[in-house]
């Protein structure tokens, strides 16, 4: 259900789009106008929820350790999967946040006759992430092409490095299979495991279908429609340099992968996929270790009612005696 | 805790790599530009100018397919015939490589393997119009 | 075993197939065995909670406050603008279910409100409906929900069947910690009234007597005597446990279960043999005389209160530094929580064992050291006098406490000490020890009978993973580092794999440490004879009877 509604969001944002680059007083709208309003959005959106997040403090410094600790110098401690340092710490992140160092533990179990409980390797959500998320780094990187003038010899050379088979004009590239490929999967399995499915809820089909919706229309109009690209650049560069163009010449199916983008910025940093800043702050992976050697300061740590060992004595006065206890005040 | 510096710097960070494009055209005092495509010989092109835009590539890929795999050599397009040919044909009126195909193609990063094979008669006279005499023959 | 306890094959009888009503609508079904008792009004009040009252969970009316909703969503707003981690992990969940399998209660229920991220999602919901643009705009379609009395129960059979054990945060890409949700979530219930007994009333114990037992002064006094006469009956060597001794170097803090529950009392007797053969200076007390602290299973202002003893003795005493026994949740809350509550320790000093001159560098703000770091180093400069083979009729396999390995990676300690008391030892599969350990099923606060066949059913993968190096290699002791363990496996094990024990680290140690002036041992510390006693008889050692 869920998902079918996700697919019509995404199918009447399309058409939205489509409709935005054949109506003359709408190209304008969703050429520039909209795009503008987009990229406010995804920035200061992101400002807006970094910022909510870091109001509230870290009130205790509560660490996932993954690994050995350190302690005793003759014990081998695992650095990067418990850090005691800010360094290690940041070697931790880096590993999180570029190769999913969590995400690539993921194991499944299955309940054999016996009763038996057996544990396997389950890669294939990490490396569907890791390849969603790494081609979709390229193809952003790559698209740079149509924002920047002359165009960087490292921008080039990246799309070099992607494409892999020329068998026309112009070139495959890896990351437009890839890409498409990983999304297809991550919403594969949305749909056909149960429990996944159970969890799953409108944002989660929404976004992956919003992504495929954006990437389709881009492969699309690479190598079949086709468009004018040189009128993208203009489009493309207008923006970035405040003095917005839109050209005559760009096709309808242009206007429905630039719609999808427009609403991909605007959702971002309100939805789920807030996960890409989040990550940043994750309190059980971004601290060290060290409780034990660095005290942590709770800001808003206050008094609380205890039991003194005063009134403890007081209360069992006659039983400290009786039982032969030193007592504290004689 | 709060961590605001890192925090901060963070976001410092984050939002100029995403508005790189603004630094880096600013800097180089880019704005989106007409290019000015060398004017061609001819009266009009094989197809309307407009489908070339987006299409070239496309024509130039079936004209490939009909000359080398299957021996046809003539296209006729609205009336005109029409030898399938780049440096024959396209080149013929879009004589520059330079002033007309690679301003296009270097704005747009676009690496065409064309000129692996074929050269712009203007570039190199001498072995374009070896290639065509080695044609006639 | 309760009567309504399922038999072992009804209940690995387990459906992995999520009902056909999608998970809102979906209620809660208070099943007797499966859920604990409410906390006693006695409780609530002695500790100054609100809402004390006669009620059940299976009944109908909760005989809340009226304005129970608004109580609960501005303590939800105050825990927001407090816990960075809450509101980011209410926020970033992509719902990718890496968590969903790795929770000992879903791979023994089957319910989907045990995957993690389901139950997270019960917060998240109402969290959204109330707290974000698009839910208050979307409602349900964005993931919303109404806080209603159904959710509420919801959120106590859910956040009371997580033992805040972090499993799942090992797997999460984002770090997001269950645990975290769960001791918010309890928090929330808290302050409408909405407890369990057996986190309530060993708390209230706590903060009155000093244990979670209630043990009084006395009753500390003749556990410890008992224990230091029943060593001399084993070894015929008689220690010395100075109670509440000003001016001794270390304070001693243990779970109170190891003086007044078996089979922790093993590991109480090898302590105190430890520190007779090395002469340690300590003291014990009566008023700091818990370890354990069920203040981390209602309330982080809670957990403050009874952590507040450990450093208000140890100034009083004026001791140097602390030693902490073998227990899970207390080392929780002293490597992640304690210095930070209660601190800084800055009367005590830098531990550095008398013994080796080991300075213990990583707990040098805290002050408190684990005793399996302190024996762990005696072993390794040579200052113990051991003899492994009095363990030789012990097949150990080690079981990684959750709260040791997941909140502080205290991982190859226990495993130098086991490996150099034991002759005999058996890792059990990988994916369920160390970091990826799986919980016992009855910690933070479940472990009581009424709900039994939770814990069996979360204690299920612990038991399986037992199971298999029993059978393989012949194991017969699950050896652990927590009080709850130790307290909770024996039925659990009982169950699964019967014929397999469960011990403390030091009661091995204990029965491995020649003393000085000891007599022969016939048996170990739990009375179980020696291997090597019955060999004996007919060995080269005593050739008066060849």
């Amino acid at each position: 259900m869920s998902v079918v509604l996700a697919l019509v969001a995404v199918c009447v944002l399309a058409a939205l789009g489509y409709a935005g680059g054949q109506v003359e007083g709408w190209r304008w709208i969703f050429g520039a106008v909209l795009p503008y309003l987009g990229i406010a959005l995804f920035l200061g959106g992101i400002v807006y929820r970094v910022a909510r997040w870091a109001s509230s403090p870290v009130p205790f410094r509560i660490t996932t350790t993954t690994g050995q600790q350190r302690s005793l110098p003759w014990i081998r401690q695992a650095k990067l999967d418990n850090p005691f340092t800010p360094a290690q710490t940041f070697g931790r992140m880096l590993l999180e946040v570029l190769l999913f160092r969590s995400l690539f533990r993921n194991s499944k179990f299955e309940l054999r006759a016996g009763p038996r409980l057996v544990y396997g390797e389950e890669k294939w959500l990490w490396l569907a992430a890791m390849a969603f998320h790494w081609s979709f780094l390229v193809v952003f990187l790559r698209h740079l092409r149509f924002f920047l003038d002359p165009v960087p010899a490292w921008v080039a050379a990246l799309q070099s490095i992607d494409g892999f088979l020329q068998i026309g004009a112009p070139e495959i590239l890896w990351t437009g299979l890839i890409l498409p490929a990983a999304l297809l999967y991550l919403l594969a399995r949305r749909l056909f495991q149960a429990e996944i499915r159970y969890i799953s809820l409108f944002a989660d089909y929404f976004a992956l279908c919003l992504l495929l919706g954006l990437a389709g229309s881009g492969v699309l109009m690479r190598y079949f429609t086709k468009t004018d690209i040189i009128a993208v650049k203009q489009l493309a560069i207008g923006i970035v340099t405040f003095s917005p163009v839109v050209p005559a010449s760009l096709s309808g199916l242009f206007f429905v992968h630039l719609f999808l983008l427009t609403v991909l910025l605007a959702y971002f940093p309100f939805s789920k996929l807030a996960h890409m800043p989040g990550i940043f702050l994750s309190p059980t992976r971004n601290l060290p270790n060290n409780n034990r050697a660095h005290r942590h300061v709770n800001p808003w740590n206050y008094p609380v009612k205890v039991h003194t060992y005063e009134e403890w004595e007081e209360e069992f006065h006659d039983k400290i005696v009786a039982a032969g206890l030193p007592l504290d005040k004689e | 805790m709060r961590d605001r510096g890192w925090i901060l710097l963070g976001l410092a960070l984050f939002i100029a790599l995403v508005t790189f494009p603004l630094w880096y055209n600013t800097a180089l005092g880019v704005a989106p530009k007409q290019l000015q495509l060398e004017k061609a010989k001819g009266e009009a092109c094989v197809y309307e100018t407009a489908y070339m835009r987006q299409h070239h590539m496309d024509v130039l890929m079936e004209w490939r397919e009909q000359v080398v795999r299957r021996g046809n050599h003539l296209v006729k397009v609205g009336g005109k015939t029409y030898e399938m040919s780049l440096t024959k044909t396209c080149l013929d009126c879009h004589r520059s490589k330079e002033r007309f195909c690679d301003r296009c193609h270097d704005y747009a990063a676009v690496t065409p393997y064309c000129w692996d094979c074929h050269v712009s008669p203007e570039e190199a006279p001498v072995v374009a119009a070896r290639a065509r005499t080695a044609d006639e023959r | 075993m309760a009567e309504t306890t399922p038999k072992l094959d009804e209940l690995v009888q387990i459906d992995y197939r999520p009902p056909e009503t999608p998970w809102m609508d979906t209620p809660v079904e208070f099943r007797r065995g499966t859920f604990c008792y409410s906390a006693a009004a006695k409780n609530l009040e002695y500790l100054g909670f609100p809402n004390p009252r006669d009620w059940q969970p299976s009944d109908e009316d909760w005989k809340l406050p009226e304005n129970w909703r608004e109580i609960i969503l501005k303590a939800m707003e105050d825990r927001l603008k407090k816990f960075r981690s809450f509101r980011l992990f209410m926020d970033i969940c992509v719902r990718c279910g890496a968590c969903a399998d790795k929770c000992h209660f879903y791979i023994g229920s089957g319910d989907p409100k045990n995957m993690p991220v389901l139950r997270a999602e019960l917060i998240r919901s109402v969290y959204r409906r109330y707290f974000t643009r698009a839910g208050k705009m979307f409602g349900r379609l964005a993931g919303a929900r109404d806080l209603t009395i159904d959710v509420l129960k919801e959120w106590f059979y859910y956040f009371y069947q997580c033992t805040e054990c972090r499993r799942c945060s090992v797997f999460c890409p984002y770090g997001i910690d269950q645990a975290e949700i769960t001791m918010i979530g309890r928090e929330l219930l808290n302050e409408v009234g909405v407890n369990i007994n057996w986190a309530v009333e060993p708390a209230a114990n706590c903060f009155r007597t000093g244990n979670h037992l209630g043990v009084q002064p006395h009753g500390f006094k003749d556990s410890i005597d008992f224990a230091v006469d029943e060593l001399e009956e084993i070894t015929g060597v008689r220690v010395e446990v100075p109670i509440m001794k000003k001016g001794a170097e270390v304070l001693f803090i243990m779970p109170s279960a190891d003086y007044f529950a078996s089979p922790h009392y093993y590991t109480l007797l090898g302590y105190f043999l430890l520190f007779h053969h090395i002469g340690l200076d300590f003291t014990v007390s009566a008023y700091a005389s818990e370890g354990g602290n069920f203040g981390l299973f209602i309330s982080h202002e809670m957990m403050k209160r009874l952590n507040d003893k450990m450093y208000r003795e140890a100034k009083r005493l004026g001791v140097k530094w602390i030693l902490g026994g073998e227990c899970g949740h207390m080392w929780r809350v002293v490597h992640q929580y304690m210095d930070t509550m209660n601190g800084p320790a800055d009367f005590l000093e830098v531990p550095k064992s008398p013994i080796t001159g080991t300075v213990f560098d990583h707990a040098r703000s805290t002050k408190m050291v684990h005793i399996c770091e302190f024996t762990a180093d005696l072993i390794r400069h040579g200052k113990l006098k051991l003899d492994p083979s009095r363990n030789d009729h012990w097949n150990v396999t080690f079981h990684d406490s959750c709260n040791p390995s997941r909140a502080m990676g205290l991982l190859e300690e226990p495993r130098y000490i086991l490996k150099t008391v034991c002759n005999h030892f058996h890792e059990m599969p990988e994916n369920t020890i160390r970091e990826q350990t799986f919980c016992c099923g009855s910690g933070a606060g479940l472990g009581t009978d009424e709900n039994l066949e939770m814990r069996l059913r979360g204690g299920f993968p612990r038991a399986n993973a037992v199971k298999y190096v029993h059978e393989k290699h012949g194991v017969n002791v699950l050896s652990c580092i927590c009080a709850i363990d130790k307290a909770t496996l024996p039925p659990l094990l009982e169950y699964f794999v019967p014929g397999v024990e469960v011990a403390g680290i030091h009661e091995f140690v204990g029965n491995a440490l020649v003393m000085e002036g000891e007599r022969e041992r016939d048996t170990d510390l739990r009375g179980t004879p020696l291997v090597k006693a019955a060999q004996a008889e007919g060995d080269k050692e005593e050739p008066a009877h060849a």
